[in-house]
């Protein structure tokens, strides 16, 4: 019998008045899937995570997140999803452990639990010598792993990073890409990382390439570039566009 | 949907109030400003007034007050509303900032998260307030003990409008810059056009219009119902027009917030 999907998108779309930022979108993620989804700036990524954490309603389409539908359910369906938006979110006043303890608290987690919580992410991210820094000391990598850190703290089933790594040097990029792929291996989380830079994804990876509004490839990242020639083949689908993958 | 935890509501209602707190505690000058501003109008301006301004005895005086008087709860009302825009204008800063992502993503009511904001947001102006009391009290102008405890639950429903205004507005507020805007049409015709500087049969007998304008502003009830309440006093209809337009105000800013509608509804 086969798993019931994590998460869940069917018939998406969306648009910016009259501009057309997705159409049809769908797609299933396993439990503990790693998933890329490719694709260039303004291909809209960022609006699929918008919508897949409601900050827009789903005017067409539905999402369910771990059986949830977002549009019926949203609490039920946020609780069990941790995401990194693109932009930091980290209160830059706040130390590592008050911008960690404020999110645990909009999740409902306080105490010692909380604090159990906030030790636990920190090691697994390496980055417990740092909770006492205010998050503005931080460099963009550290900054980066307190905000994976704190998607993690509520045990979330589903975890959305949305160009996670932008900004970041090649090695800091390396080293995130390869947690998160540890988190979907060894902890069975599902992951949906959005990215522009095709050295992100790894061959047995799948891939969802998505451009202007449309899922284009469903397929591994091995399956989509056979020869390993990833950015090469990402270019010819999208047409070359100009702001495509690294 | 999950239901309404109220552990989970309580927990997110404390760490909210005390981020806010914490983030007031780290912007000092923010505090002084908001003491100063009206430091500066009981001092500079209600000095230079008080030959000029002759004041009848109206209610809830009874007897002949100092100018100073009249304008100490328009100048608490000044705070509430300066920090209502204020935290209107750290809204849209969370907002460009990504801050606002965090919490609206937060696996609890939206109309929740929102009053527990609204809710830090006046508590820190009461705060503003009350020290504001006391320095005035140094200066001469004093209520009874009893006029500083009833005036609290004015503070609040005041500041609970106020604060729905300003959460109204950043939901309106596309950018930082188009703050400037806010404070030319919003605050000044709001303090200006009121009762906090002069009382209303002052201004009807300079123009009906205005005095039909000030008569039908909102702050000038909240205005008059902190003033009614520092001399031990009970003014309902202040009362019933504060709290309509606070529940009017907190309705806009959920429809600003409104996903369908989106606040956050930019070129993603």
């Amino acid at each position: 019998m086969t798993a019931a999907p994590a998460l869940s998108i069917q018939g998406l779309g969306f648009s910016y008045g009259a501009k057309r930022a997705l159409d049809g979108v769908a797609f299933n993620l396993a439990p503990g899937a790693f998933c890329a989804l490719l694709g260039p700036n303004g291909a809209g990524k960022s609006t699929l995570f918008s919508l897949m954490t409601r900050l827009f309603t789903t005017p067409e389409g539905r999402i369910e997140v771990m059986g949830h539908d977002l549009s019926r359910a949203p609490n039920a369906a946020l609780a069990t999803m941790g995401v990194v938006f693109q932009q930091t979110t980290l209160d830059p006043d706040l130390s590592v452990r008050r911008n960690l303890a404020y999110f645990a608290a909009l999740h409902g987690i306080a105490g010692r639990d909380r604090d159990r919580r906030i030790d636990a992410v920190l090691d697994r991210l390496a980055m417990r010598a740092r909770g006492n820094e205010r998050a503005r000391d931080l460099n963009g990598g550290h900054k980066r792993r307190v905000e994976i850190a704190r998607a993690l703290l509520h045990d979330p089933r589903v975890l959305l990073l949305d160009e996670a790594t932008v900004g970041l040097d090649a090695a800091t990029r390396g080293d995130i890409t390869t947690h998160v792929h540890a988190l979907a291996a060894e902890q069975g989380i599902t992951v949906l990382w959005a990215t522009h830079l095709t050295d992100e994804v790894l061959p047995d990876d799948r891939l969802l390439v998505l451009h202007q509004g449309r899922i284009l490839a469903d397929t591994t990242a091995a399956g989509f570039a056979p020869h390993g020639q990833l950015r090469e083949a990402f270019l010819d689908l999208t047409g070359g566009a100009p702001h495509a993958a690294i | 949907m999950l239901p309404f935890d109220p552990r989970a509501a309580r927990i997110a209602l404390v760490a909210i109030v005390t981020r806010e707190a914490l983030r007031f505690v780290h912007q000092r000058e923010r505090f002084l400003a908001a003491l100063v501003r009206p430091l500066v109008w009981l001092v500079v301006f209600a000095a230079g007034f008080r030959a000029a301004l002759g004041l009848s005895i109206i209610p809830p005086y009874q007897t002949y007050i100092t100018y100073e008087t009249y304008i100490v709860p328009g100048l608490c009302g000044m705070i509430l509303l300066f920090n209502g825009m204020q935290s209107s204008l750290s809204l849209v800063y969370d907002r460009e900032t990504g801050a606002m992502r965090l919490l609206l993503t937060s696996p609890l009511p939206r109309w929740w998260l929102l009053t527990c904001k609204i809710l830090a947001s006046t508590l820190i102006s009461m705060l503003q307030a009350l020290v504001f009391l006391a320095i005035a009290a140094a200066f001469g102008v004093r209520v009874s003990w009893t006029g500083y405890i009833a005036v609290l639950p004015a503070l609040l429903v005041a500041g609970l409008m106020l604060g729905g205004l300003g959460l109204a507005l950043s939901s309106l507020i596309k950018q930082l810059e188009n703050f400037a805007g806010v404070m030319n049409f919003v605050i000044f015709p709001m303090f200006f056009l009121s009762s906090a500087l002069y009382p209303l049969w002052k201004m009807a007998e300079s123009s009906q219009v205005l005095y039909a304008i000030c008569a039908s502003n909102p702050f000038t009830y909240a205005v008059e119902l902190i003033r009614f309440a520092l001399y031990g006093q009970f003014n309902p209809l202040a009362l019933a027009v504060t709290i309509g337009t606070a529940v009017a105000f907190m309705g806009l800013a959920l429809r600003g917030y409104d996903p369908a509608r989106g606040l956050i509804r930019r070129k993603g």
